[in-house]
C-alpha cells in the first residue's frame, strides 16, 4: 500500500514535473553546444535579456518597499478597513495577467484616457519600455507583502516598543530590530518575486507590441522564436529561465533551512 | 509606533496607481458601451464557448489536482523515500517556471512526436492541439496550490487520532473518509480554488499547447488577446470586465474558505 503511493504520487511529479523541465535542457542542447552558445550571439535575443533585467531591476525593488510598508502598517497597527486592504493587495494574483496588460492599454494607449494627452507630449508607454515595466510591476505587485505580513503578525509589538523605549527613533527600531526579524521571509518574497519579475508573459505581451531588438523580454523572445520554428534557439533562451527557476527552488530551501534553524 | 501614517499613505497611494485606478478604467471604459451591446458582446457565441471551455478545463484540472495532490502531501508527509527532498522542492516548479517556457516544453513534450505525445497518439489520444492539452497545462500550473495548502495541516495532524480510529475497529478506508477526509477537507477546498481561480486566468502555458482554434480550443484570456490585436478594444474590454467579475468573487470565496479553514484548525 505504502510503496503504491509513493510510486503514484512519484509517477504524476515526474509526468507533470520532472519531464517537461527535462525537455527544455534535452532540446536546448540537441546540436550541440555550438548552436546552444550561437543563440546568444543573436542580438534581439541579447536586447530581450536586457529588456528583462530592466523590467525586473524596476519592479522588484518597488514592490519590495511597497511591501515593507504595507506589511509594517498592516502588521504593526489596528485600523478600520484592514482586511479589505489585504484582500485588495491579493488582488494581482486573481487577475488574469492579460487583463491587467489591457488595464494599461485602455489608460495609455492611443485609444486610452490618457492616450491624446501622451501622444501630444510625445510619450510612449504602451507598446515601449514603460510600459512593459508597469505591467510587471502590476503582476509581481502583492509577492513581497505576501511573505511579510504573516511574519511580522507573528512577530508583534513587543521588541520595537523595548527599542523604542529605550531612545530608538522609528528607522533605527525598523532597521535594527524589525528588519532581522523577518530578513529570510523578505529574502524569499524577493526572489519569487524576480522570478515572476523575469518570467512574465501574458501581461507583458499584450502592452509590448512584440518589436524584435526593442520591446520583446525572454519570453516574448521565446514565443516569437518558437512560432518561427526555431525550437532550438526557442529552447536554449527557456534553458535561462528554466535555470532561475531552479536557483528560485534553491534559494527557497535554503530559506526554508535557515528559518527552521533560527526558529 | 511611529510610521503608521507614513507606510499606510504609502501603501494605499502604490496600490491605487498601480492597481485600483487601472482596474477602475477597465470598468469605466465598459460603461461607455450601454448595457444592451455590453451584453451582446459578452454573451456572443464564441465568448459563451471560450467560457465554457475555460471553466471547463479548470475545474478538470483542479479535480485532478485535488485526488494527486492530496496523495503527493500525504506521501511527502508521511513516509521516507529515496529523493523524497527533490521531490518536495520540485512541487514548486510552476510557481517559479516561466509560463512560456511550460508552455512550449509541455507543447513538445504532448506534441505528435513528443516523448509522452508520440505513445499517446498510438493508443488514439490527441493530446496537444485540443482540449486534452488545455487540461494538461492548467494541471501543471495548478498542482503546487493543493499540496502546499494540506501539507500544513498533515503535518499537524495527530498521528494518534488515526489509531484511535483504527483501534476502534475502523479499516484503512474508514479512517481516510471518516477522519483524515474532514480535517484536510477545508485547507484542500482552498487549494481547489486557488487553482481554478489560476487556471481562469491562465494565459502563458496553455495557448502554446491548445490550437486555439475560435469555438473549440480557444480560452477566454486568448480571446481578448485577439480582439486587442484586431484593434476590438471595446469587445475586449467588455470580455475583460465579465473575467474580473468572476475573479472578484472567487477571490471572496477564497477569503471566506481561508477563514474557515483557519477556524477549524
Amino acid at each position: 500500500m505504502r510503496w503504491l503511493l509513493i510510486g503514484t504520487a512519484s509517477l504524476f511529479l515526474v509526468l507533470f514535473l520532472f519531464l517537461p523541465l527535462a525537455v527544455v535542457f534535452g532540446t536546448a542542447f540537441s546540436q550541440g553546444i555550438g548552436m546552444f552558445f550561437g543563440t546568444f550571439a543573436d542580438a534581439g535575443t541579447q536586447s530581450a535579456i536586457w529588456l528583462t533585467l530592466v523590467a525586473a531591476a524596476v519592479a522588484v525593488p518597488l514592490n519590495t518597499v511597497f511591501g515593507l510598508a504595507a506589511a509594517w502598517c498592516i502588521g504593526k497597527f489596528e485600523f478600520v478597513g484592514k482586511s479589505t486592504l489585504i484582500t485588495l493587495i491579493d488582488l494581482p494574483f486573481s487577475v488574469s495577467p492579460v487583463v491587467a496588460g489591457l488595464a494599461y492599454v485602455l489608460l495609455f494607449g492611443a485609444q486610452g484616457y490618457f492616450g491624446p494627452w501622451l501622444q501630444a507630449h510625445n510619450i510612449h508607454i504602451v507598446f515601449a519600455v514603460p510600459g512593459i515595466v508597469l505591467a510587471t510591476v502590476f503582476v509581481t505587485f502583492p509577492f513581497v507583502a505576501r511573505e511579510l505580513l504573516p511574519m511580522m503578525q507573528a512577530q508583534g509589538n513587543d521588541e520595537e516598543e523595548a527599542a523604542l523605549t529605550l531612545g530608538a527613533n522609528g528607522w533605527q527600531t525598523f532597521l535594527k530590530v524589525t528588519l532581522p526579524n523577518v530578513k529570510w521571509a523578505l529574502v524569499y518574497g524577493i526572489i519569487l518575486c524576480n522570478a515572476r519579475a523575469m518570467g512574465e508573459f501574458g501581461a507583458v505581451q499584450v502592452v509590448s507590441g512584440r518589436i524584435e531588438g526593442l520591446t520583446n523580454t525572454m519570453p516574448l523572445q521565446i514565443e516569437m522564436l518558437y512560432s518561427d520554428y526555431r525550437f532550438v534557439a526557442a529552447y536554449t533562451v527557456a534553458t535561462l529561465l528554466a535555470m532561475l527557476a531552479l536557483v528560485t527552488l534553491v534559494v527557497k530551501s535554503i530559506v526554508e533551512w535557515r528559518s527552521g534553524e533560527t526558529a | 509606533m511611529p510610521g503608521f501614517g507614513l507606510s499606510l499613505g504609502f501603501t494605499m497611494f502604490y496600490l491605487g496607481l498601480i492597481v485600483l485606478i487601472p482596474l477602475a478604467a477597465t470598468f469605466l471604459k465598459s460603461s461607455s458601451l450601454g448595457f444592451v451591446q455590453f451584453w451582446h458582446i459578452v454573451t456572443a457565441p464564441r465568448a459563451m464557448a471560450s467560457y465554457e471551455l475555460t471553466f471547463g478545463a479548470s475545474f478538470v484540472a483542479a479535480l485532478i489536482n485535488l485526488v494527486f495532490g492530496i496523495l503527493v502531501a500525504w506521501v511527502l508527509v508521511r513516509y521516507s523515500f529515496p529523493l523524497k527532498k527533490l521531490f518536495d522542492s520540485l512541487v514548486d516548479l510552476p510557481f517559479a517556471l516561466p509560463t512560456a517556457v511550460a508552455g512550449i516544453s509541455l507543447a513538445t513534450l504532448y506534441g505528435p512526436h513528443g516523448w509522452l505525445g508520440r505513445p499517446l497518439e498510438a493508443i488514439g489520444i490527441h493530446a496537444a492541439y485540443s482540449r486534452v492539452g488545455i487540461v494538461i497545462a492548467l494541471t501543471f500550473i495548478g498542482l503546487p496550490f493543493i499540496v502546499r495548502t494540506v501539507q500544513p495541516v498533515l503535518e499537524d495532524l495527530d498521528v494518534e487520532l488515526e489509531e484511535a480510529a483504527a483501534s476502534l475497529g475502523a479499516g484503512r478506508w474508514k479512517t481516510f473518509t471518516r477522519v483524515l477526509l474532514p480535517t484536510i477537507m477545508p485547507a484542500a477546498l482552498t487549494g481547489f480554488a486557488l487553482a481554478f481561480a489560476r487556471g481562469i486566468g491562465e494565459y502563458g502555458s496553455v495557448i502554446f499547447i491548445a490550437g486555439n482554434m475560435p469555438m473549440r480550443t480557444e480560452i477566454t484570456p486568448l480571446l481578448i488577446v485577439t480582439e486587442l490585436e484586431q484593434f476590438q478594444y471595446a469587445d475586449a474590454t467588455a470580455i475583460a470586465v465579465a473575467m474580473l467579475v468572476v475573479s472578484f468573487v472567487l477571490l471572496l470565496a477564497i477569503n471566506a474558505l481561508q477563514r474557515w479553514s483557519g477556524a477549524r484548525t
